[in-house]
C-alpha cells in the first residue's frame, strides 16, 4: 500500500492557480473599454454561436475568457441572479456589483473546494448614466474581485494588450476610435505575430448608455464594418 | 426547451413564495380590471383597453394599465382580478427576457402564447375561488409577417382569433362593434380608431369600462405591433384620435352606421 505524500496547503493552492492560469493564457483575448456614450466589448472569437460576451440585465453585461463550460454556467447563474432579484426587489435594485460579488463568492468556493479550478476570468460592466457612474469589475478564477477604470484585457496575450492600450486610450473617445484602437491591440498581440483581424473572427457589443431600457446590443454586419472603417 | 432556460420553472424551484399564486378565501373582494380590445390590420394587430378598475360597485382605479409590452413583439392585456393579473404580466414579461437572454434568441409567438396559458393554468386554483385572471395575447410573427391575437379562457386553453377579439366585461358590446367596423385592409391608424370606438360602446353599455376621461385627460392605453415591433400610441396622436371619436359621437351618439350590405348589391 503506498503512502500519499504530504503537500502543503501553500503548495496545493500555487499549483491550482498555476493550473488556472495556464488554461485561461491558452485562450483568445477579450478587451473591455468605455467610450464616451457607453462601454464596448471586443472579442476574438470565430463562432458565431458560442458568444464569450452577453447580456445580463437592463445595463449589465458579461465578457468572459477561459473554458466555455464553466463561464456559461457562470453567465447562467448571473442572469437567474439579475432576474430573481430583479422580479422580487425592482428592476433598479439589480446591480453589478451585487452581481460582482456574487461570483466573488462563487469562484472562491469552488478555488478553495473543488478539485479543479474554474479556468476562467470574467468582466461585469454596468453602464451608468454619464461616464464616472460606468463600473467594471474584473473577477479572477480564484475569487478575487477588482475594479477597474477605463478599460481591461484579459485573457491570452493581456499584459501586452493592456500595455498598448495604456499608451493609446483615453476618456471620451467616441465608439469607432475606441474599437478601432481595441482591435488593432487585439491583432497585434493575440496571435503568434501581428496579423489582421477580420470581421468575422469578432465579437462586438456594446452597452449603450442612451438606449431606453436593455442597453445591451450586438454590433455585427454593415454596422461593424462601418466602425471599422469610419474616419 | 432546454432545462433551466424558463425563469418561472427556475421560481418553482428556488423560490415559490415570490411567485403570484397562493391560496384565498372564496368571495374575496378585489380590484378587477375590465375590457381589453385588439383588431389586426395589414401587416400588424392593435391592443387597446379601458383604464377602470372596480370592486363591486365602486371604482377601485380611474387610470389603472391593462395593457403592457410583453416583449419587443408582442403585448398582453388583462381581465379579471387586477392585483394577479399585474403580477402575471411582470413574470410573463421576466420569463420572456430571460429565454432570450439565456438562449440567445426569441421565443416564437407561438411558443409565447403557450407559455402564457401554462401561467393562467397555474392560477387555477385561485380561479375556482373567483379570482380568475383572463388575458389577451398579440404580436407580430415574423415568419408570416402578419399580426396574431390569442385569447385564454380560466383553465389555460388557448385559442388563436382570426380578426379581433376582445376580453373582460364590456367584451359582448366590445365584440359588436368590433364586428361591424373591422376591415382586414384597415391600416394602423384606422384599426386604432376602430379599437378606440370598441371601447366606448363598452363603456356606453357596461358600467365596469370606463369611458374617455375628457376631463382628466385619462384615454385608453394602445399599442401596435408590427414589423417596427410594440409602440405605445403617443398622448398626442391618442388625444387627436380620441377627439375625433367624441365629436362623431356628439353628432350620432350610437356611433358609426355598418355599411349597408342592400346598397351593394343594388349597384352590382
Amino acid at each position: 500500500m503506498t503512502m500519499p505524500f504530504y503537500v502543503s496547503p501553500e503548495q496545493i493552492i500555487k499549483d491550482k492557480a498555476d493550473y488556472a492560469r495556464k488554461g485561461i493564457a491558452r485562450g483568445r483575448s477579450v478587451v473591455v473599454a468605455q467610450y464616451d456614450q457607453g462601454i464596448l466589448f471586443v472579442a476574438e472569437n470565430p463562432s458565431r454561436a458560442l458568444h464569450k460576451i452577453s447580456e445580463i440585465y437592463d445595463r449589465i453585461a458579461f465578457a468572459a475568457v477561459g473554458k466555455y463550460n464553466e463561464f456559461e454556467n457562470l453567465r447562467v447563474a448571473g442572469v437567474r441572479y439579475a432576474d430573481l432579484r430583479g422580479y422580487s426587489y425592482d428592476r433598479a435594485d439589480v446591480t453589478s456589483r451585487g452581481l460582482a460579488n456574487a461570483y466573488a463568492q462563487t469562484l472562491g468556493t469552488v478555488f478553495t473546494e473543488a478539485q479543479k479550478p474554474y479556468e476562467v476570468e470574467i468582466i461585469v460592466a454596468e453602464v451608468g448614466h454619464d461616464e464616472q457612474s460606468d463600473q467594471l469589475y474584473r473577477l479572477t478564477f480564484d475569487g478575487s474581485v477588482g475594479d477597474e477604470h477605463g478599460f481591461v484585457a484579459m485573457g491570452g496575450a493581456a499584459e501586452a494588450i493592456s500595455a498598448q492600450l495604456q499608451e493609446q486610450w483615453q476618456a471620451d473617445l467616441d465608439l469607432p476610435r475606441v474599437l478601432q484602437m481595441a482591435v488593432a491591440a487585439l491583432s497585434e498581440h493575440g496571435g503568434q505575430g501581428p496579423r489582421a483581424l477580420e470581421e468575422k473572427q469578432l465579437e462586438v457589443a456594446v452597452l449603450d448608455r442612451s438606449r431606453p431600457r436593455r442597453c445591451f446590443r450586438r454590433v455585427s454586419g454593415p454596422e461593424l464594418s462601418s466602425l471599422l472603417t469610419s474616419e | 426547451m432546454r432545462p433551466g432556460s424558463s425563469f418561472f420553472d427556475f421560481l418553482q424551484e428556488h423560490d415559490p413564495s415570490v411567485m403570484p399564486s397562493g391560496t384565498g378565501p372564496a368571495g374575496l373582494d378585489a380590484p378587477h380590471g375590465t375590457t381589453i380590445v385588439s383588431c389586426r390590420y395589414a401587416g400588424g394587430v392593435v391592443m387597446a383597453g379601458d383604464r377602470r378598475a372596480t370592486m363591486g360597485n365602486m371604482i377601485a382605479q380611474r387610470d389603472i394599465e391593462k395593457v403592457y409590452p410583453a416583449d419587443e413583439w408582442s403585448v398582453v392585456g388583462i381581465a379579471g382580478t387586477a392585483g394577479l393579473a399585474v403580477e402575471m404580466v411582470r413574470l410573463f414579461q421576466t420569463e420572456l427576457e430571460h429565454f432570450e437572454k439565456i438562449e440567445g434568441a426569441t421565443l416564437s409567438l407561438e411558443g409565447k402564447a403557450n407559455r402564457l396559458a401554462t401561467f393562467i393554468r397555474s392560477n387555477l386554483g385561485m380561479a375556482i375561488q373567483g379570482l380568475a385572471v383572463v388575458p389577451l395575447f398579440a404580436g407580430y410573427d415574423q415568419g408570416s409577417a402578419r399580426g396574431r391575437i390569442f385569447s385564454y379562457d380560466v383553465t389555460g386553453g388557448r385559442y388563436e382569433e382570426h380578426d379581433y377579439y376582445s376580453v373582460g366585461s364590456g367584451s359582448p358590446f366590445a365584440r359588436g362593434s368590433l364586428k361591424k367596423l373591422f376591415r382586414a385592409e384597415n391600416d394602423a391608424e384606422t384599426a386604432v380608431q376602430v379599437c378606440l370606438q370598441a371601447l366606448y360602446d363598452a363603456a356606453d353599455d357596461d358600467s365596469a369600462t370606463g369611458g374617455p376621461d375628457m376631463t382628466r385627460g385619462i384615454f385608453p392605453a394602445v399599442y401596435t405591433v408590427d414589423a417596427r415591433g410594440a409602440q405605445r400610441l403617443s398622448e398626442d396622436d391618442l388625444h387627436v384620435l380620441m377627439d375625433r371619436v367624441v365629436a362623431q359621437r356628439f353628432r350620432r351618439p350610437d356611433g358609426p352606421v355598418a355599411e349597408d350590405p342592400t346598397a351593394e348589391e343594388t349597384s352590382s
